[in-house]
């Protein structure tokens, strides 16, 4: 394959990266959709769209976030020096509200007065009601059944912030179930409301806007990387459930071909037991939720359940960028189990006071996989996506400790 | 050639009058029981039979229909098996039309060339797929022309005149209009409305319009056949099915003949209209 002079580039016309991305939804949908790419193609080209969404993002959201150089764990490893990306300081507690400050300013543009999101763990379903809440907008939150008893502490956060909770009680009751019953009430609801999807996938435009909302993460993490080492870091590292923290770390480096990007997706309990959300590693493209992408699949083409003990990386899809750039080889996509990410959460907690998300304890997880095999003056950055706050029962259960949870 | 969709519309119209157009899933409840409503569904009254081809994610469909999708799955139906459904009904009938009516991510796993040569072989004769919009058209609407097939759109209320003739383009066999804007068998249409969008895309389009999403009972078959040129049936259907069925997922004794009433009576409906279009 003929390299290429740019990673950069976007979509096409209608949206594909390579074959994957796309539009592939109902027809009901398409008017929508067509309508939300035409609003942001206007708000791109805006300078006071774009400085609203800083002027959010310093003072609301509170970045930059740190670019954190973590010194004890670098030291434990014996190799590259870990730097930090410190997502998890953001307000809300993770990298999602980046991307709801973006796509609430957008339906704002657009005149829209109702927001619809799905959710998982429902650290997107957070992020959404806050941003509502912030605007004064009615906010509709779907979220499976199972995931409702999971995360608990969310679904509170969430109601208190003023949001309503739909339970969905379709399919497997999953994130997947959720973005389901999300389009639906979309179609149901063409007027007023506007879709706040939480992560690089769905039908075109959202992959692209998702990003470049995100793509925050990266570019201050040039700049800070500059002033602190005064050049590029070598080696990037990131998880990826449907991939919107690892498309911000790295969309800003792609064009950098020194620099070495890593996406970690979630092994689950092995990617050789079928238990996984490795959809990457393990899965094969088709067609879901709007794009074409890697999908974890039976033969006959139904979409099956992940599993991961993070509920923010259990999805069955990715979104279709990375699609591309895995068969492009322009990212190497590893995998890593419940139990390697388990390990990094508690080695993070006790070594750097940091109690990361589960999330990117799968990223840490790698980390100090190829850490002690690169030299001590590897620059290498990991996203610390999210704080792990919301993750202590989970853990608690799987260490066999009891903890009252009511 | 012609397909028996076109023949099909083309003899309605002669006495006319419209379609019923029937819609249930492949092998809900089970594999036998849909093979016998399928082969008996020409007598009760059907014009054009649908077939839902069972997906996971039918992210266009409301509750009845997600979970008669949900119930073949797990009943082993795949798009394999519907395809031996439709050959083993063309063995017995070789003029009712057969449209395929599903998702995109089954005939894309199978392979799209794969899959045409087998529908057509099977006797399928046209295919509705959800998730391809006419933005997605070379993947598999303009592969199943050459096939002789016809790819069958769908038109929303939200489809303005401007996307309209870009929607049609490629479109052939019947065009069909979503009368909701929203999922299937959740909410009733408008007659007014629905007869000026009907009226719309006959501005745009020869094709004759079949209706469905929202449409239940024989009384609204009859309203709307009175301006679309088919009426399509498909949640009150699969819905029988659904209200039929014991505790461990298998359907009572009668159930089949209480679809086929419903199917009689819907076109009893259709008949007694004289379509205007």
């Amino acid at each position: 394959m003929n390299k290429l002079n740019s990673y950069r580039t976007g979509v096409d016309d209608d949206g594909h990266f390579g074959i994957f991305g796309g539009r592939y939804v109902a027809e009901t949908l398409m008017p929508l959709i067509l309508n939300v790419e035409k609003a942001y193609l206007t708000a791109r080209d805006d300078d006071k769209f774009w400085s609203e969404f800083h002027y959010l993002m310093e003072h609301y959201v509170g970045r930059p976030s740190p670019l954190y150089f973590a010194k004890r764990l670098t030291d434990e490893f014996g190799g590259a020096k870990i730097y930090f990306k410190r997502d998890e300081l953001n307000h809300t507690g993770a990298h999602k509200i980046n991307n709801t400050i973006g796509q609430i300013l957008l339906a704002k543009r657009m005149g829209k007065t109702r927001i619809i999101a799905e959710t998982g763990a429902g650290q997107h379903g957070v992020a959404t009601a806050t941003v509502c809440a912030l605007f004064g907008l009615p906010c509709i939150v779907y979220m499976g059944e199972t995931d409702i008893e999971r995360q608990a502490p969310n679904v509170f956060r969430m109601k208190l912030l003023g949001a309503e909770i739909r339970p969905v009680t379709s399919g497997t009751g999953t994130l997947k179930d959720a973005m389901n019953e999300a389009l639906r009430d979309w179609v149901s609801n063409v007027e007023d409301t506007f879709y706040i999807i939480g992560t690089v996938a769905g039908p075109h435009p959202y992959p692209t806007l998702v990003r470049d909302f995100q793509c925050i993460i990266g570019e201050e993490t040039r700049q800070q990387m500059q002033a602190a080492e005064g050049r590029l870091p070598d080696v990037l590292v990131a998880c990826l459930g449907g991939g919107s923290n690892a498309m911000g770390l790295f969309h800003p480096f792609l064009d950098d071909e020194n620099v070495r990007i890593i996406g970690v997706e979630a092994a689950g309990h092995g990617i050789e037991t079928g238990e996984h959300c490795a959809s990457l590693t393990g899965g094969r493209p088709g067609v879901l939720h709007g794009n074409r992408t890697y999908l974890l699949q039976t033969e006959g083409g139904q979409i099956l359940d992940g599993h991961s003990i993070s509920a923010g990386l259990d999805y069955p899809g990715i979104g279709p960028e990375h699609s591309w750039l895995k068969d492009m080889g322009r990212v190497e996509y590893v995998s890593v189990t419940d139990n390697e990410a388990l390990e990094a959460f508690q080695l993070c907690t006790r070594m750097e006071g940091i109690i990361p998300a589960l999330e990117p304890s799968h990223a840490l997880a790698h980390v100090a996989k190829i850490a002690p095999h690169l030299s001590a003056d590897t620059l290498l950055v990991m996203n610390l996506c999210g704080r792990g706050d919301k993750d202590i029962f989970t853990v608690a259960k799987h260490l066999g400790v009891e903890i009252d949870n009511g | 050639m012609s397909t028996r969709i076109e023949r099909r519309f083309e003899a309605l119209s002669k006495q006319g009058r419209a379609a019923l157009v029937t819609f249930l899933t492949a092998g809900d409840p089970d594999l036998n029981t849909a093979l016998d409503i399928l082969m008996g569904l020409p007598d009760a009254g059907a014009d054009i039979i649908e077939i839902g081809v069972p997906f996971s994610d039918p992210m266009a469909d409301g509750p009845s229909i997600q979970a008669s999708s949900l119930r073949a799955i797990r009943k082993g139906m795949t798009l394999s098996k519907t395809l031996d459904a439709v050959q083993a009904f063309r063995k017995h009938d070789d003029d009712t039309p057969i449209v395929l009516m599903g998702y995109y991510n089954p005939i894309y796993s199978r392979g799209t060339k794969q899959f045409l040569s087998d529908a057509k072989e099977a006797g399928v004769d046209g295919l509705i797929v959800v998730d391809l919009p006419p933005e997605e058209e070379g993947e598999l609407c303009i592969p199943a022309i050459e096939a002789g097939l016809n790819f069958i759109y769908l038109i929303a209320p939200t489809t303005d005149d401007v996307r309209l003739p870009r929607v049609i383009q490629n479109a052939s066999g019947f065009i069909y209009f979503v009368s909701i804007a929203g999922i299937t068998g959740t909410k009733s249409a408008n007659k007014t409305d629905v007869a000026s969008h009907v009226r719309r895309i006959k501005s745009h389009s020869n094709l004759p319009v079949a209706v469905g999403f929202g449409i239940r009972t024989p009384k609204q078959a009859a309203e709307i056949a009175q301006f679309a040129d088919g009426v399509v049936v498909g949640s009150a259907l699969v819905d029988i099915i659904s209200e039929n069925l014991n505790s461990n997922g298998d359907p009572v004794s009668g159930t089949t003949e209480k679809v086929f009433q419903l199917v009689s009576e819907l076109s009893g409906a259709v008949k007694g209209v004289h379509s205007l279009s």
